[in-house]
């Protein structure tokens, strides 16, 4: 997503040329925040509403709960949703507690390479459920 | 990072925390983030649940004995209060995002709200969850 004050952007060209402020990302990363914000919340009340429900579930209860098409779908929407979402969330706070310019780029990278294995792993492993 | 070594400029860093007195609203929002924070790390639980059903019927079964086991039952009770906190709280600053509740009493009494909404649900999940 792209705000058209985007393109020429609301910093003096010299604060452009020299560097300073947000490189032009920062709009788009805080409205993507508030987006999977409220995205979660009903993601999340299903989630918890789900897992109650799913208490002393056997092995065959659960994955015969989450093959069913709308648990599937609704469980992967949760793995994209939280996960982009803590995915900025982190972002923000690495960035604002680790000062050494080395070590911090190698935590955001970290943290990013973190969260897509983990979204990997956990939407195969519903898709595995969901068409076995 | 795009600037070289000689014009490198010393950006301004945020006032660290503990120059300031504690009052109750800075104390929530660190708590956002540690919540935020313990959430993130919260997912490896969950990917395991996800990935050990993928796995099998005995990956299933260990999953759900350390979940059971009263460290387990820990760390679902801190997810649970951190999932609810991380919520309200979330919500607490998506009005503030709408230019609303910014004058200090009722910023300090949302987050009042917040506070026991988030121990209320959290205990209404748990009485469920055993009852």
């Amino acid at each position: 997503m792209s705000m058209k004050w985007e393109a020429g952007g609301l910093k003096s060209p010299l604060a452009r040329a020299k560097g300073l402020g947000s490189i032009s990302e920062g709009a788009d990363h805080w409205i993507s925040q508030r987006i999977t914000a409220i995205a979660n919340i009903p993601l999340m009340i299903w989630l918890v509403y789900s897992i109650i429900n799913m208490i002393g579930a056997s092995y065959y209860e659960f994955g015969a709960w989450l093959a069913e098409p709308l648990n599937a779908i609704l469980m992967i929407l949760v793995v994209l949703s939280t996960f982009y979402h803590a995915v900025l969330g982190s972002q923000v706070v690495i960035e604002d507690y680790i000062h050494n310019e080395g070590f911090k780029l190698f935590k955001l990278i970290g943290q990013k390479l973190f969260f897509i294995a983990m979204g990997v792993a956990a939407i195969f492993s519903i898709l595995k459920v969901a068409f076995s | 990072m795009s600037e070289t070594k000689a014009e490198k400029i010393e950006r301004p860093l945020s006032p660290h925390l503990q120059v300031y007195r504690p009052q109750m609203t800075s104390m929530l929002s660190i708590l956002h983030r540690m919540t935020g924070v313990a959430l993130a790390v919260g997912t490896i639980l969950f990917v395991w649940l996800l990935v050990a059903t993928a796995s099998g019927e005995d990956a299933f079964n260990t999953f759900m004995s350390v979940v059971s086991s009263p460290i387990g039952m820990v760390a679902l009770a801190g997810w649970s209060f951190a999932l609810f906190y991380h919520m309200c709280n979330g919500v607490r600053h998506l009005i503030w995002d709408t230019g609303r509740l910014f004058k200090i009493q009722y910023a300090t009494s949302a987050g009042y709200i917040v506070l026991l909404s988030s121990i209320t649900l959290t205990a209404f999940v748990w009485y469920m969850a055993l009852a």
